[in-house]
Order: C-alpha cells, then structure tokens, then sequence
C-alpha cells in the first residue's frame, strides 16, 4: 500500500484542512480519528510526510503573520508528537545510529520554545537529544559526547541569547565541526542577532526549525 | 513649559501637550549608575530610588520606573529569583511544581513580604523627592499571565485546557494579590499601574480564549485597582483584540515594534493612549541618526493630536543599550516631538504636491 494511487492522494488532500482546523482548535478526538482515517491510505511514514508535516509548517509560518497564537502551535506539536509516537515507528536517520542533532535551552527557566520545536521536530520524524536547560559548559561537554554536528538552541531572554556566542568559541576551540541553528525572542526583534552571536542560521518560526534541520541533514557528507 | 506631569495627563486626555511625552523604562541602568551589579542594586530600596533619580536626571524621562524585575512576584511567592551579571533576572523553577499544589495556594501577605516591601519603600522614597511633578509607574504582573513564571507556560497552558476548576482557582488567588499588591504601590505614592498581561496577546494565546480568560480577567481586577492603569503586553501584538482591551478599563496600552504604529493609533484613537514602540532588542546598535530617524518616524504615524508616550515596546530596555542611544533619543523628541508638529504638517503638504 502507497500514496501512488490517485484515489489515495485524493482522500488525504480531503483530509489535510480538517486535519490542521482540528490542530488548531485543539479537537483532540477529532485529529486522532483523521489521522487513523488517514493511516488506511498508505504507510505511516508517507501519511507522516503528507499529513502531519504539512500541517505543523503550515502552524508554525501562521504564528509569524499572527494568525496562530503560541498556545496553538505547542497544543498542536504535542498533540502530533502523541499520534507519532503510538505508531512505535523508527526514527529516521540510520538505524541504531544516535542521533547527531540535540535542542537545548541556554540558561533560560523558560522552555516552551524548546519544547514546540522538539515536538514538532519529533512528529517530523527526525530524532533528537534534547538537553533540556543547560549552561555553556554542559551545553559543550554534551555536544562533544554525543558528536552532535547539529545544534538548536532557544533562548527568551536577550543576555541568554547572547551567551551562544560563547557556547560558538568554546565549540571551535575544540575543533568541533557543528552547525547551530537559533530561535526565540530575541532574534525577532533584531534580523542581526543570529550572526552577531555566531550561529549559522536563525529560525523564525517552528516550521523554519523542522526545514532548515532537514536541510541540513541532507547536507552530511 | 508643563512638568511631567501635565504633559502626560494631557496626552493621557487625548490633547497635545507642549511635547510627546518620553518614557525610558530603564531598570538596571540605574545598577550602572551606582557601579553596583543588578543584584546587589536591586537589594536595597535606597539604590533604586538614587538609581532612578539619577536617570531621571540624566535622560529626561517623564516618568520614574521603580519597577525591580518580573520574577519579584513569583518571589513572593516562594520562588527563587536567579540573577544573571548582564540583564534581568530569571524566574528559577516554579512554585508552583504540579497542579494539586493550586489548592492549598495562598496570596501572599503584601505588607508582610519583603521584596515587595523594598518596592514600596522605593516607591514611597521617590515620592518624597519628586511631589507631584512627575508620574511615578508602579508594576504589577496580571493574575492570568503571572502562571507563566509560577508553573511554567506549557503546564499553565495545559492546565487552562484541561483542569477548568483549578484554573479557576488559580485566579482567584492571583487576584487577590494582584489587586493587594497593585492598590499598596498607589499608597506608597505610584501614580499608575502598569499591568503587564503577555499571555492575553494573541501572539500567545488565540482571541477567544482571551475573551473568556484574560479579557475578564483583567476587567475584573482593573476595577479594583484604585488608580489608572496601562496594560502592556510586553512586546506581544496587541491589533487584534485593541477592542477588548479598551474595554478593560486601562487607559494606555504598551504595543509591539512588531506592528504598525499608525494602525495601532488609529484603532486606539479617543480610547486608549498608545505606549511605544521603539525596538528595545536593535536599539543596541543605533547611531545617533538611527535614534533619530527611529524617533521622528514614531511621532509622525502617531504624535498628532497627543494619546501617544514615546517608549520602547517591552517596558524594559535591555540593560545592553548605551547611554549614547538613549541620550540621543531623548535629544530626537526635543527636536521633533514639540507641539504642535508643524514639520509633520509641512511634510504631509509635501506629499499631497
């Protein structure tokens, strides 16, 4: 079974706006019963990529036009994150390999950031180490251990976000080859920040975070 | 030439004053005025009121801000407020640890607790020094947005969806310190009351469960401040629901850079005093042109006809903001910010040829 079929591609179609409504007013019952609906159609990896991806990008840009509260967006990247991980499917990415990409909180208490992005990320199909709240050095330490070469970092508060710049000179003081994808506050407020603190992209949204990883993935040697 | 005061109870009354009222919400600059770091500044309600009176001085506010910092409330609480050497402190972890705790929670007695007791000796002690000539701006964080830093904001958004009752309780007791606590700093000598309610922007939770939440929230406790008050929604966006917080009973709403000032004013006209919205996050990096040009922008989409105080968009400028912006901020609404704006009038004659 596969999404090749028209009939197929044509049910989902159906399927994807209600899906997203249903994400949206947080209608739980709803969204779950679309999304076993939808897993009749085709393998869970496929409905995974033409359902829920879509839909969680989709959120995530209408937080930046204002159209989606915050609130929303963590609901519906939890709600996706639960209907994900009851398929008790394998992550993608090699097989037994760990991870190489991690998501922390630099020294911010505040972790919704953090924790919309990991769930979206999770529901996206791409696994994570996810540190929770770190200073620089643990941030470093555990970077180095894991051999992560992607890392994304949240932060609210403006001296949180600037403190990257250190985790970014303490990273290439050891040699680490690793990309560090930022978000938050901070870096909306000012389209510079990302590059004065020395990471090498900034995402505006949640749905930038699940592109720009995927991206990067891709990229690997 | 009007003091402080006059000049903002005249924008505040929709009329144009001798010129654009300023307000340099600057906190821990006063830290570096006494060469204190923040937590030993903000330990004693002597520094703050030397703090602020010597930025008062310096950059020609209209108002004094003895606002400490956000966690303060959650403090009193119980919490643990975490100090960082170059901005404003954090909340440490919440008081507030599962949802039973919300049962057995209880306000804090504000006459009673001292952190809140340094604001409002700080309070009291700026009142002594400045009379009535110049507003002074108490602070308090609203009952619907204070959760955030209590529980953290994913519990706090999941409890709102999924334990109506303790939800409701929550708020119960938040607004009978809120209100306490907010009615003590008018007695101490605060002339308004900032409320700050975040969470209520649409920027983090969608209109209508504002409506049913924050909206009545802050009506509610509005009503039982014995003083003016502006709500401020701390860099969130504010367009949307401009409707519903005119009737909240404020009289000045903080806005965000993140959206159009004239929009904002036009919606706010007659109704509610617009306060803002300079980019506090990129006005690290201004030159005194920048200033300028950041500056004469805001008072030409919204001086004309007064209602509108010249801020920043957070209520807090970012402790990373030189002297020199805000020296030359200050020098930019005396240049362009005088009544009435003849040059605002030339340009638009400009324009239409």
């Amino acid at each position: 079974m596969s999404l090749t079929t028209d009939n197929s591609r044509t049910d989902l179609g159906s399927i994807l706006p209600k899906f997203r409504e249903a994400l949206e007013t947080y209608d739980v019952p709803l969204a779950e019963s679309l999304f076993q609906h939808a897993l009749r159609l085709g393998p869970p990896m496929e409905i995974i990529e033409a359902l829920i991806v879509p839909s969680l990008q989709r959120i995530g840009c209408a937080w930046e036009d204002g159209s989606i509260a915050l609130s929303q967006i963590y609901l519906s990247g939890r709600l996706c994150e639960r209907l994900v991980e009851n398929l008790h499917i394998a992550n993608t990415g090699h097989v037994n390999e760990p991870p190489r990409q991690a998501i922390a909180v630099l020294n911010d208490f505040h972790l919704l950031g953090k924790r919309i992005v990991h769930s979206m990320l999770r529901a996206s199909g791409i696994a994570l180490h996810d540190y929770g709240r770190v200073t620089v050095e643990e941030l470093v330490d555990r970077v180095f251990i894991d051999k992560v070469d992607i890392l994304l970092i949240s932060t609210l508060m403006l001296p949180s976000a600037l403190k990257i710049r250190d985790v970014r000179r303490a990273l290439d003081e050891r040699g680490t080859e690793i990309r560090i994808l930022v978000g938050g506050a901070p870096f909306l407020f000012d389209d510079s920040l990302w590059h004065e603190v020395g990471a090498d992209a900034m995402g505006r949204n949640a749905a930038d975070a699940i592109q720009i990883t995927r991206q990067w993935m891709g990229e690997r040697p | 030439m009007m003091t402080s005061m006059q000049r903002v109870l005249t924008c505040l009354g929709h009329q144009e004053p001798d010129r654009v009222p300023m307000f340099l919400l600057a906190t821990m600059h006063g830290a570096k005025e006494l060469g204190l770091d923040i937590e030993t500044y903000f330990s004693r309600a002597q520094h703050v009121i030397e703090g602020q009176l010597r930025l008062l001085k310096k950059y020609r506010s209209d108002c004094l801000y003895p606002f400490f910092y956000a966690p303060l409330e959650v403090e009193a609480f119980g919490g643990r407020t975490v100090f960082v050497e170059n901005g404003p402190p954090n909340s440490g972890q919440p008081v507030i640890g599962n949802q039973e705790q919300i049962s057995s929670l209880i306000p804090p007695d504000v006459s009673r607790t001292q952190c809140l007791s340094r604001v409002l000796d700080t309070i009291h002690g700026l009142k002594s020094k400045v009379g009535d000539t110049i507003p002074i701006i108490g602070v308090v964080m609203s009952p619907f947005s204070l959760p955030v830093m209590q529980m953290g904001f994913d519990h706090y958004i999941e409890l709102i969806h999924g334990a109506p009752k303790l939800f409701d309780r929550l708020m119960a007791v938040n607004e009978s310190f809120c209100v306490a606590w907010a009615n003590a700093q008018l007695a101490a000598g605060a002339t308004a009351i900032c409320y700050f309610d975040p969470l209520s922007s649409p920027t983090n939770i969608p209109r209508d469960l504002f409506q049913r939440t924050g909206l009545q929230i802050a009506k509610r406790t509005l009503a039982k401040i014995h003083g003016p008050a502006a709500i401020h929604l701390a860099s969130g966006r504010g367009m949307p629901i401009m409707d519903d917080l005119a009737q909240t009973g404020a009289a000045v709403v903080g806005v965000s850079a993140l959206e159009k000032l004239d929009e904002l004013k036009k919606s706010c006209a007659g109704r509610l005093t617009v306060l803002g919205n300079l980019n506090g996050v990129a006005m690290r990096h201004w030159s005194a042109r920048e200033c300028e040009r950041q500056v004469k922008d805001a008072i030409r989409l919204a001086g004309r006809g007064g209602g509108f105080i010249l801020a920043d968009n957070h209520g807090e400028i970012p402790f990373q903001v030189p002297d020199e912006v805000l020296l030359a901020i200050g020098d930019a609404v005396d240049r362009w910010g005088r009544y009435p704006l003849h040059w605002h009038e030339e340009s638009l004659a400009e324009d239409a040829c």
